[in-house]
């Protein structure tokens, strides 16, 4: 993928630093500006290239948190984020973020296809333009999430279901290598829900890496590879008899 | 037909339609981000706050352009600085910062020995335009429109999803700052036409009536310029045969455009809702069930 002219953020986008891993969180601290009380304390993860990561715990144990540090929405207090070996925002082009709920204005006048084209924008930087090869992106995308009827609907007017559909569309549409996805299957009705896991499973066998939060433990042996534990802000050791899987916190650091 | 040729004889009503042609619709397009962000707020107090930029770049003899757009910008800035700790909203900060500067400019323009020449800065003076003013506004006009057209893409992105931009390294508020200069800009370009009081009219009115007959962004600009270009001529002639200040008719004209507006969108609203056939306009939960949040 070319670098744009005239990025956003104002950074040559850079190149994977050859054997790293897609992600590494070094002893992460978040928090929210104006809270007194850190989101994210001391997390460590590590996500190998290609591998599906869950991030797994109750609301507010700090799943979303990390995905926005990574994502680059929130300033670390402490620790270290590199993605495939670059600090964060050298790479914005292969990291595409998946929001619980967009802070979508919905009664914004575009329709669907121009929200799914948003996610080439990454790709054009400042006066680039959607060229044919970002339009045809943009069309597969929507064809595999069952938006074409959709396509000229301006967006306020998707159901709840149709917009999760419209959102990941637009995070696939970027072609990233890294997805973080806060809660995907979070209030979808079921065959949303079913087109939306088989999507994940198609970016799995395409060697995408994911980084999933997720409320769903009946999945999580057969949908990813690894799982990291969450419980207020802190990375804690599972319950016996809960899927594990690949070593992604402390423990891979140490082996 | 006579009646509408006559007028068009005298050059002043030349460069007075032109000029009211080209600040409608450099309002009316940037209007439609006004509106859509809801800044109608922040547009009004902008217009106000390049009072005293103007009348002391005017009593300094020097550029009123460099002035007003000195004292917007600072203005656009003042505000961002005020509510960037949250422990003033921002519709404060901004209340705070336009009476305070609007009423710098009235001090100011006391200070003068004749509060005359300010009232064409107050409620503008269309038909006294200069040959030099002309040459300023289609400047201001182009740059604006230029500028809109190039960072469009960027702009609607900000307009609807920030956190998408920033997640891409596009900061918005670096956006947001650069449409409040292209504000300052337009406001001065339509000094001349309705001056500081009315020209949120300009900016507000058309776009809002645009934003109720359509749901796409270009339909709705283009309906928004067309009001303004509409409103600016109707308010002209209503002027030249009515002997009205033509600021205020500018003005009420676009008011007008809006109530039409309205009304024919409420009359589509109830189409819709009685006859149930227009697909458009079912809402989509219907379809599969889930409720619309």
């Amino acid at each position: 993928m070319k670098s744009p002219l005239f990025p956003y953020g104002g950074r040559r986008h850079t190149h994977a630093v050859g054997g790293a891993p897609a992600l590494v969180a070094k002893a992460v601290s978040a928090g929210y500006p104006d809270a007194t009380v850190l989101a994210l304390r001391d997390v460590t993860l590590s996500v190998p290239v290609g591998a599906r990561v869950a991030l797994v715990g109750p609301n507010g144990s700090g799943k979303s948190t990390l995905l926005k540090a990574v994502a680059g929405l929130l300033p670390l207090r402490s620790g270290d984020i590199s993605i495939y070996g670059n600090p964060v925002g050298a790479c914005h082009h292969r990291v595409a973020y998946l929001p619980q709920r967009g802070e979508v204005d919905w009664r914004f006048p575009i329709n669907v296809r121009k929200l799914v084209s948003t996610g080439r924008y990454v790709h054009l930087g400042w006066l680039g333009r959607l060229r044919r090869e970002d339009r045809e992106v943009v069309g597969e995308v929507m064809s595999r999430l069952g938006l074409e009827e959709l396509a000229e609907r301006q967006i306020g007017q998707l159901s709840g279901g149709q917009r999760q559909r419209a959102l990941l569309a637009r995070t696939l549409a970027q072609e990233g290598d890294l997805l973080l996805l806060d809660e995907p299957l979070n209030a979808v009705d079921a065959a949303t829900r079913a087109e939306i896991s088989d999507v994940l499973s198609d970016l799995r066998s395409r060697g995408k890496t994911l980084v999933v939060a997720t409320h769903d433990l009946a999945s999580l042996a057969s949908e990813f590879d690894g799982a990291l534990y969450l419980r207020e802000g802190r990375a804690v050791v599972p319950e016996p008899g809960a899927f594990t899987g690949l070593p992604v916190g402390e423990a891979a650091w140490a082996g | 037909m006579g009646r509408l040729i006559e007028p068009l004889q005298y050059p002043f009503m030349q460069s007075g339609l032109l000029a009211a042609v080209l600040v409608g619709v450099t309002c009316a397009v940037l209007g439609v981000y006004v509106v859509l962000r809801s800044m109608a707020f922040i547009g009004d107090a902008l217009a106000h706050t390049i009072l005293p930029g103007l009348v002391t770049a005017y009593l300094l003899g020097l550029n009123l352009l460099l002035g007003a757009v000195v004292a917007g910008v600072a203005t656009a800035f003042g505000i961002g600085w005020l509510s960037r700790r949250e422990t003033l909203r921002e519709d404060t900060a901004i209340g705070i910062t336009f009476t305070g500067m609007f009423a710098l400019g009235i001090l100011l323009m006391s200070t003068a020995n004749s509060f005359r020449d300010f009232t064409h800065m107050l409620f503008g003076n269309i038909l006294g335009i200069t040959p030099a003013d002309l040459a300023l506004i289609s400047g201001l006009a182009l740059l604006v429109l230029v500028v809109l057209f190039v960072f469009h893409k960027e702009l609607e992105l900000t307009s609807f999803d920030p956190t998408h931009a920033r997640v891409m390294g596009l900061r918005a508020d670096r956006v947001r700052y650069g449409l409040l200069i292209l504000l300052s800009l337009t406001v001065v370009a339509g000094i001349q036409a309705v001056g500081v009081v009315l020209i949120s009219a300009l900016l507000i009115t058309p776009a809002a009536a645009a934003s109720l007959l359509t749901r796409s962004l270009p339909r709705m600009m283009f309906v928004s310029a067309a009001i303004a270009v509409f409103s600016g001529v109707a308010g002209l002639y209503a002027s030249y045969y009515f002997n009205v200040a033509s600021g205020a008719a500018i003005v009420l004209s676009c008011t007008a455009c809006f109530v039409v507006a309205s009304v024919v969108a409420a009359i589509r609203r109830r189409l819709a809702t009685t006859g149930s056939s227009e697909a458009d306009h079912t809402p989509a939960s219907i379809e599969d069930g889930t409720p619309v949040r």
